[in-house]
């Protein structure tokens, strides 16, 4: 038994070779990163606050603090998968005639990394820190349904990135697409750590998103306020709603396909392999029957914030509230029925093809009735142009194309020869950003008063816009011309020169998007900074729904009473009705009490997966055993509820001002009338 | 159906011709109009030498005609509203307008009009262009009447990271070469060694994948002499980028010509020379071999090329007979046989991570360890050692210097 064996029995394979030791750029980003991070706990030290960020964040069963912490993990990884954008545009920008600047295995772990992040670790995060924010409030609730499964559902989502970015200093991370596609994440031809850290990172999070969404449904069936039938919730509740019975129904086949997945790598089965009766094909079913649906998850709650944004901006009903409630659920359901679009080209016969086309086809007549409702919601308004509607009129100018190409794309025969191009890529990068990203800035911008209190620095708020829209634009403009062109995406180095023009403006595109990114980093300090001047009332935006009706930030129990509805647009129909904020008669509240198990359970997984990853068997087993011990201890922990006292309730609703009186409304006109009579 | 097929589809033709000059009309208004798209018009997609692929295009055209008949007013209609109902600015403001029946019906039926259209379009052209049948029309004159057991057969065969085309009728064989007689009908029976790819030459026919174990196909024809490049249109790992292989569509008597060449070359493809050929690499120039070992194609696609491995075909057969001819039995070890272990053809088959012993764990390493800090980068063999180097940036050439290099 030799030194040698002793180390891999303790440490796997990792081995000193592991780490970017011989790599200055790495290992300076590696420094600066150690060091800021050395700053900010030694600051945390400093200023004695790692009681409170522990009381207060980290064992938090607060939806609106995990909504926050949701969004704050989204922007993070943000940057991250944007730097690796900004790798990818600088190395196509250059390698023309020559290999520009990235070997082909770290371009490959480039776009691959920018792919699972952008997806799994930015979007995501970003829909569910919206959803839990905002949907608990506006169905009148006082949390989510499960408020300590809320806390694992999001440490497990931070545990999976933590993964991630472990993989940047540690070993390396997979080179087989943001899908992880076999063959190549096959053991024999990925035989490193790379796949091993996709897998682990995205099981684990699976887990948390999976959670996540069956507390959302359950939250939004079970605990609307009194009076607020399926037909009276907000638009926003029905589409996040939809996307997580999706969330709920597809996640289990991305868990079971990459089950099955590390059955082949770790205990030599023979699912996807390409002998012994495996077979690939099944792998890409299976990740695109998720996958497809999993657009939707995304997108269904940001039409969902597009649709409470243009209703309030444009002082106006929803037009058509349940045509856009019917599109909802017909998206939700079609989309189930179209996933062999992502490969018409696997020869699966015409027939097939011709379903799979003209099912994709059948989506746009409902999401296009969506666009026309918001046509109409803004036709006779009387819009005010603040950021929130900013973002949505360049939505609506930027998503129409996308959905236009989409269409392209779903007819078999020109998919044939668009398939995997540029153009492909330009098509869900237009989607994704000019719909997906542009909805959660909106949706940011729309609630940050209602989260801290202060409206978010304007000035900034525009770079935030203008580099954005811009930037898309500029970026993927030439992309998709490129792709009409005939080229591939995935491509290390081009051998046309006549191309480079195109890639240059890209490029020059993605740095105004960095712009934007700024602006909107900066944004946040200025708005800190400047909070006292930019403090607003609890309804700034004269918002039509019941998360303006309690303060700005909401108390811990969202509502002091439970809110009763009358109307669709909740909030709109009591300022009507002259609604006055109760001053007495306060109840004790029930609360659930906060519990580390989530962060505990969560950072064992996360040692579970890293121990797995780098074949330290005993780790693994002490890491289960302990999730085990600590989830199992936790079902006896019984001190899981407290109340609020009443004199605690009366004494801060008396510490809000209370609202100035609804002024008289002559345009409202009939909305004066009580709801019942129409 | 079969009888009816073929009628069906030449009606769809028919009814499709209309909309076909149409389109071409249209690509030239439509898809050339920005000064920036110009030049794309000159490209393999938009600019195809082959039937299939010029069809293609003109169904991207018809389509993207009818969105724009949705897409248009919808942008214009935003901007208007957006300009003309914003606040204080005179647009009649109507707090309560949220429902009109007769729009409702508009929104719905507009977009449902177009789909159906669109819908019916791509039923009949999906099954015209199918690419496993075969092509109704010779596409020029001086062959129209060429039978159809004239068609040429080539067999591609997709490697890490190369291709290698086999011409069966012909007997010969070549990588990173497809020679085509223009006018002719092609059939390609395609197949992959590891990875899955598209068999993709942009000017003469849509992509179809390429994919181990089993076997696509696509029929396609050249309509004019033609210099391209072909590729996969799906990533297939590191040496994916220089996957490529050149397309010549020749007159057929060069093209005969070429054929003799190619059986003067001298080299024969045998297993031997196959199994070197299949080991992963990149940057393969291109190689003719006057000579085939028969049934190569066939047994590189049930992966059973080496010697004594049995074929998918051999161990579905030997299942079905082991299990008393039922294929359904499934007691323990029914049906199996020994020559069942078919191994992967690049060395053995990797045991599950958690059967290693300890020194078989290796070393995970960090991309970016050097091997041979001094050799020169760029050179991208598979598991070459520079691959994982980064310590050494490529001298980075400007646009300006390599526009005056081309001047």
């Amino acid at each position: 038994m030799t030194i040698e064996h002793i180390a891999k029995i303790i440490f796997g394979r990792l081995t000193l070779e592991s780490f970017p030791i011989h790599e200055p750029i790495l290992l300076g980003t590696f420094a600066v990163v150690a060091l800021g991070g050395l700053g900010v706990v030694g600051a945390i030290t400093k200023f004695k606050l790692w009681g409170w960020l522990w009381r207060e964040w980290f064992t938090t069963v607060d939806h609106k603090k995990i909504g926050i912490m949701y969004i704050i993990l989204g922007t993070i990884m943000l940057l991250r998968g944007f730097a690796d954008a900004l790798m990818m545009r600088a190395q196509q920008a250059i390698a023309f005639g020559n290999e520009g600047y990235l070997p082909a295995h770290h371009f490959d772990q480039v776009f691959t990394a920018h792919g699972t992040i952008m997806i799994f670790f930015v979007a995501i995060p970003l829909v569910s820190g919206i959803i839990n924010f905002v949907m608990p409030l506006q169905i009148g609730a006082r949390d989510v349904a499960f408020p300590y499964l809320n806390s694992l559902s999001f440490w497990l989502t931070a545990a999976g990135a933590a993964l991630v970015m472990a993989s940047l200093f540690i070993g390396e991370f997979s080179t087989a697409g943001w899908l992880n596609y076999v063959p190549v994440s096959n053991l024999q031809n990925s035989p490193g750590v790379g796949p091993d850290y996709y897998l682990w990172a995205l099981q684990i999070a699976g887990v948390g998103t999976s959670l996540s969404a069956i507390n959302m449904v359950t939250t939004i069936i079970k605990m609307r306020a009194p009076g607020m039938t399926m037909m009276k919730m907000p638009v926003f509740c029905w589409t996040a709603l939809c996307s997580q019975v999706l969330a709920v129904a597809i996640f289990p086949i991305l868990t079971a396909a990459f089950a099955m997945l590390m059955l082949d790598r770790y205990l030599g089965f023979n699912f996807f392999t390409n002998d012994l009766g495996g077979n690939p094909m099944m792998y890409w079913n299976l990740v695109w029957i998720w996958g497809h649906p999993e657009v939707y998850v995304l997108i269904l709650p940001v039409f969902g914030i597009y649709s409470e944004v243009t209703s309030t901006f444009t002082g106006k009903r929803l037009f058509g509230y349940s045509s856009m409630v019917y599109a909802t659920v017909v998206i939700t359901i079609l989309s189930y029925l179209v996933w062999l679009h992502h490969f018409f080209t696997m020869g699966s016969g015409a027939s097939v093809n011709s379903f799979f086309g003209i099912a994709t086809m059948v989506i746009s007549i409902p999401t296009g009735a969506k666009i026309f409702n918001w046509l109409f919601t803004m036709y006779r308004g009387s819009i005010r142009f603040d950021l929130p509607m900013m973002w949505v009129v360049a939505f609506m100018l930027t998503f129409v194309v996308g959905g236009m190409t989409g269409v392209l794309l779903a007819v078999p025969p020109a998919d044939f020869v668009l398939h995997n191009s540029l153009f492909l890529v330009a098509h869900f990068h237009n989607v994704i950003i000019g719909g997906v990203v542009f909805g959660l800035f909106a949706g940011i911008e729309y609630w940050f008063p209602k989260a801290f209190g202060f409206k978010l620095n304007e000035f900034w708020g525009k770079v935030h816009f203008w580099g954005w829209v811009i930037g898309y634009w500029v970026a993927w403009t030439p992309i998709y011309i490129v792709g009409l062109m005939g080229t591939t995406r995935r491509m290390r180095y081009l051998e046309d020169p006549t191309l480079q023009p195109y890639f240059v403006i890209a490029a020059i595109g993605a740095v105004i998007i960095l712009i934007g990114i700024i602006g909107f980093l900066i944004g946040f300090v200025v708005s800190i900074r400047d909070r006292e001047k930019l403090k607003v009332g609890n309804d700034p935006w004269d918002g039509r729904t019941l998360e303006w009706s309690t303060t700005s930030p909401p108390p811990a129990y969202n509502f002091a009473f439970t809110p009763v509805v009358h109307d669709l647009d909740a909030w709109y129909d009591m300022k009507c009705r002259g609604y006055e904020r109760p001053s007495g008669g306060f109840k004790p509240i029930h609360m659930p009490r906060n519990t580390g198990a989530g962060v505990i359970l969560s950072g064992l997984a996360a040692v579970l997966g890293f121990a797995m990853i780098w074949y330290m068997w005993w780790l693994a087993a002490l890491a289960f055993l302990g999730l085990l011990v600590v989830a199992i201890g936790h079902t006896f922990n019984y001190d899981r509820d407290y109340y609020i006292p009443a004199e605690e309730v009366e004494r801060i609703e008396a510490g809000h001002r209370p609202p100035p009186p609804p002024e008289p409304r002559p345009d409202h006109g009939p909305a004066l009338e009580p709801a019942g009579a129409k | 159906m079969s009888n009816v097929a073929p009628h069906a589809s030449a009606y769809m033709g028919r009814m499709l011709q209309p909309l076909t000059k149409a389109a071409t009309r249209m690509r030239a208004g439509l898809l050339c109009s920005l000064p920036l798209i110009l030049s794309a018009c000159d490209r393999a997609v938009l600019n195809p030498a082959g039937q299939v692929a010029r069809q293609q295009r003109d169904i991207i055209a018809i389509s993207t005609g009818l969105m724009l008949l949705i897409i248009v007013p919808v942008m214009i209609l935003t901007v208007i509203f957006a300009w003309r109902y914003r606040k204080g600015k005179g647009g009649t403001y109507d707090p309560n307008f949220d429902h009109s029946t007769a729009l409702e019906l508009v929104i719905w039926s507009a977009p449902l009009l177009i789909i159906i259209i669109l819908g019916a379009l791509t039923w009949s052209s999906t099954h015209l262009l199918d690419p496993f049948r075969p092509l109704d029309r010779p596409a020029v004159a001086q062959d129209a009447d060429a039978p159809r057991e004239n068609m040429l057969r080539v067999q591609v065969v997709s490697m890490d990271w190369k291709w290698l085309f086999i011409y069966p009728d012909q007997g010969i064989a070549t990588v990173n070469e497809l020679v085509l007689p223009v006018g002719r009908q092609v059939r390609f029976d395609i197949t992959s060694t590891n990875m899955m790819s598209t068999f993709y030459a942009p000017t003469m026919a849509g992509m179809i994948y390429a994919m181990p174990g089993m076997q696509s196909t696509l029929h396609a024809v050249l309509d004019k002499p033609v210099t391209a490049e072909g590729l996969s249109g799906m990533y297939t790992g590191a040496g994916f980028a220089d996957q490529r292989f050149k397309l010549y569509g020749v007159p057929t008597a060069r093209f005969d010509q070429w054929v003799a060449e190619a059986k003067g070359s001298g080299r024969a493809l045998d297993l031997p020379t196959y199994m070197a050929l299949v080991k992963p690499s990149e940057k393969v120039p291109v190689m003719h071999f006057a000579a085939v070992q028969p049934d190569l194609f066939r047994r590189v696609m049930e992966r059973c090329v080496e010697p004594g491995k049995p074929c998918m075909s051999d161990v579905m057969r030997h299942d079905m007979g082991r299990g008393g001819g039922n294929p359904h039995d499934v007691r323990p070890g029914a049906g199996m046989t020994p020559g069942r272990g078919s191994a992967p053809l690049h060395g053995d088959k990797p045991e599950g991570a958690i059967f290693k012993s300890p020194e078989e764990k290796g070393s995970g390493e960090h991309f970016t360890k050097p091997t041979h800090p001094n050799q020169a980068r760029g050179v991208t063999k598979p598991g070459d050692a520079t691959n994982r180097n980064m310590t050494e940036l490529s001298p980075w050439r400007s646009p300006l210097d390599a526009a005056a290099a081309r001047a």
